[in-house]
């Protein structure tokens, strides 16, 4: 791999990746000041007939205004971890709060105005189009029999228009490409115009380009101020899109911090029970996270070129 | 064409099968004469005619057609699946053995409020019942086992109202087995008036529950996110579309699939929105109830065909169709795997 030029594209994600670490040295500081959009302390949640608890004294804070990844192996709790955060599973022990709200204040549709969320999945009974399913994130604004306002159409189609489907508006959900329904559901959440988005696995379906097309505004909303959760497998991308990550291990905090803090080889080994390689990307100074082999002999990706 | 063009229109329908069902009948009057009568006129055999019998009749015909339909379509955003309705899921049937032992045991006769009462009780153990039976562990709904339970459960219904018909004297048994296949032909004006007292403050209700209805049929967890009130709003919407399957049952008996075939075929001309489907499904509902009374009325007279008959042999061939489909292909996003009500 040539290190001398990057290229367009490396220098592009060696800017970002400084001006990560700005907004993130800015971010502890009002951290610090105890506006803390999302948080735990001592949270535990235990599933009713699971041998082991889900979440067990769980405690994090993700900063106003960051970009917070939660990594961990499947099981280990990060999807708990959301619903728990925003009072959907019965808590076991600790607590939860919202901008610094326990999350047992929160009326629902007021939780829904501050905290967009993306889940897995889901499923439609019928068929709706585009326009419909984002307009829904408008549900916590609106009266029982109260139509679109200016300032809801305004959010819709910004929405729309940040997540590139203006052009589906019509369409059919179940006509739609696997990334286009993620770029739809995403739409609706910042339709909710919340402060805080949370998303679960969002571009696990996707190819290359239409995750980081979502990654990237995942990035940019946070450098306009709003708070992203994010959950993903991607070691990599979570270390260089996020300020800060969680590592989760069997519904325990393994690790928090700055990306280089976290992803540690040791760390990481110990979490996903394999070899595992945490190396600088010399062409784009890019934290590289590499799945080894557990057969003898082959080991890192050989680029002589 | 846009909703009101079509509300304007189904309005329209309403009004002209309301006014054919008043002239067709044994008695074949013309536009002029049911005219005369209503407005007090004409012929003194006629004026009976047309409001004392056909009136009654004609109304409860919009009125339950249009409250089944509401009922349908809530119930299938509550379980997330076109292909319930209050027959399939038992309801109607435990409703009509509800009324048919207030029925039997006389209470009907003594307490005017007894028939719909028991009607509702039936209804709401019906619902309850399936509902039991279909839960899953994660507090989930299967509602391939929902569906099936409510059929059988409906089943058992019809037997527990044989039951009662053959312990009882030949007089009552013909009133029962109206119940059992339904018909409107006991129709006058105090059922009417007993009937719209459930039926259009529970309609107006639950079209004031569109919104959260809409999130519902997306999931659960989704309309919670999105900030509805998930529990409240499956609680009211199902005591509601229970409340209003249950007035038509203890007036007119089982009339099965209506709930079915009206919340599709609106589906199809407006979609799924349902601040447009609940009160399109009412209009539509009350055209397809009143035409069916018509048929019933008219293609073997002097005798009648049950009405239920007539819904039943229209609905299970869309059901199957339905059910076709939803063994064919799902309507999915993402690789989704509903949690069902």
């Amino acid at each position: 791999m040539p290190t001398e030029s990057a290229g367009p594209a490396g220098a592009k994600a060696v800017t970002r990746a400084a001006r990560v670490r700005d907004s993130s040295a800015a971010n502890q500081t009002s951290a610090s000041n105890g506006s803390a959009a999302l948080g735990t302390t001592e949270l535990s949640v235990h599933y009713p007939n699971a041998p082991k608890p889900a979440l067990d004294s769980v405690s994090m804070t993700v900063p106003r205004g960051s970009f917070y990844a939660v990594l961990g192996p499947n099981g280990s709790g990060k999807s708990t971890l959301l619903r728990a955060l925003l009072g959907m599973v019965p808590h076991a022990g600790g607590q939860a709060h919202v901008f610094g709200r326990p999350i047992s204040d929160w009326h629902r549709r007021a939780l829904a105005r501050e905290a967009g969320v993306v889940t897995q999945s889901e499923s439609l009974a019928f068929p709706i189009t585009v326009r419909e399913l984002v307009a829904m994130g408008r549900y916590p604004y609106l009266g029982a029999l109260q139509s679109e306002t200016t300032t809801d159409k305004e959010a819709i189609s910004q929405a729309m228009r940040m997540c590139d489907i203006e052009n589906l508006a019509q369409r059919f959900l179940s006509t739609l490409s696997g990334g286009e329904v993620q770029r739809t559901r995403v739409a609706r959440a910042l339709a909710q115009e919340p402060n805080v988005l949370l998303l679960d696995e969002p571009t696990a379906s996707l190819d290359v380009r239409h995750e980081m097309e979502i990654l990237e505004l995942l990035r940019a909303s946070a450098d306009r101020g709003m708070t992203v959760f994010l959950i993903t497998h991607h070691l990599d991308l979570a270390a260089r899109f996020a300020d800060r990550l969680l590592l989760l291990d069997r519904g325990r905090v393994a690790a928090e911090g700055e990306p280089r803090e976290v992803l540690q080889e040791e760390t990481l080994q110990r979490v996903y029970e394999w070899p595992i390689s945490v190396s600088d990307d010399p062409a784009t100074g890019l934290l590289r996270v590499t799945p080894l082999s557990t057969v003898s002999g082959s080991g890192q990706d050989s680029d002589s070129s | 064409m846009k909703p009101v063009t079509w509300a304007v229109l189904l309005g329209f329908i309403v009004v002209l099968v309301f006014l054919l069902s008043l002239g067709l009948g044994s008695v074949d009057l013309t536009i002029g004469e049911v005219y005369a009568a209503l407005r007090g006129g004409g012929d003194l055999s006629d004026r009976q005619i047309v409001v004392d019998l056909r009136a009654p009749r004609a109304v409860m015909a919009i009125l339950v057609g249009g409250g089944l339909s509401i009922a349908g379509a809530v119930f299938q955003a509550l379980l997330r699946n076109p292909l319930a309705e209050p027959y399939i899921l038992g309801i109607s049937g435990g409703a009509a053995t509800g009324a048919v032992i207030a029925l039997a045991l006389g209470l009907a006769a003594s307490f005017s409020w007894a028939l719909p009462a028991a009607a509702f009780a039936g209804a709401l153990f019906a619902i309850v019942l399936v509902l039991r039976v279909a839960a899953t562990a994660d507090g989930g709904v299967d509602v391939r086992v929902l569906l099936l339970a409510g059929v059988v459960v409906g089943a058992y219904f019809t037997a527990c109202m044989a039951f009662v018909l053959s312990i009882s004297d030949a007089r009552t048994v013909r009133t029962l087995v109206l119940w059992m296949m339904g018909s409107l032909a006991g129709s006058d004006w105090r059922t009417v008036g007993m009937v719209t007292l459930y039926t259009i403050p529970a309609s107006l209700a639950l079209v004031g529950l569109a919104r959260p209805l809409n999130l519902l049929a997306i999931g659960e967890e989704t309309a919670g996110f999105l900030g509805a009130d998930v529990e409240r709003v499956k609680r009211i919407a199902y005591v509601l579309a229970s409340l209003l399957a249950a007035a038509g049952v203890a007036a007119t008996g089982v009339i099965g699939f209506v709930g079915l075939i009206v919340p599709h075929a609106v589906r199809l001309m407006v979609g799924s929105d349902y601040r447009v489907l609940l009160p399109l499904s009412f209009l539509t509902g009350a055209v397809l109830l009143t035409v069916a009374d018509i048929v019933a009325r008219t293609a073997l007279s002097p005798a009648e065909v049950p009405i239920g008959v007539i819904t039943t042999l229209v609905g299970v061939p869309l059901f199957l169709l339905l059910l076709r489909r939803s063994v064919g292909a799902g309507t999915g996003i993402g690789a989704g795997t509903g949690s069902g009500a």
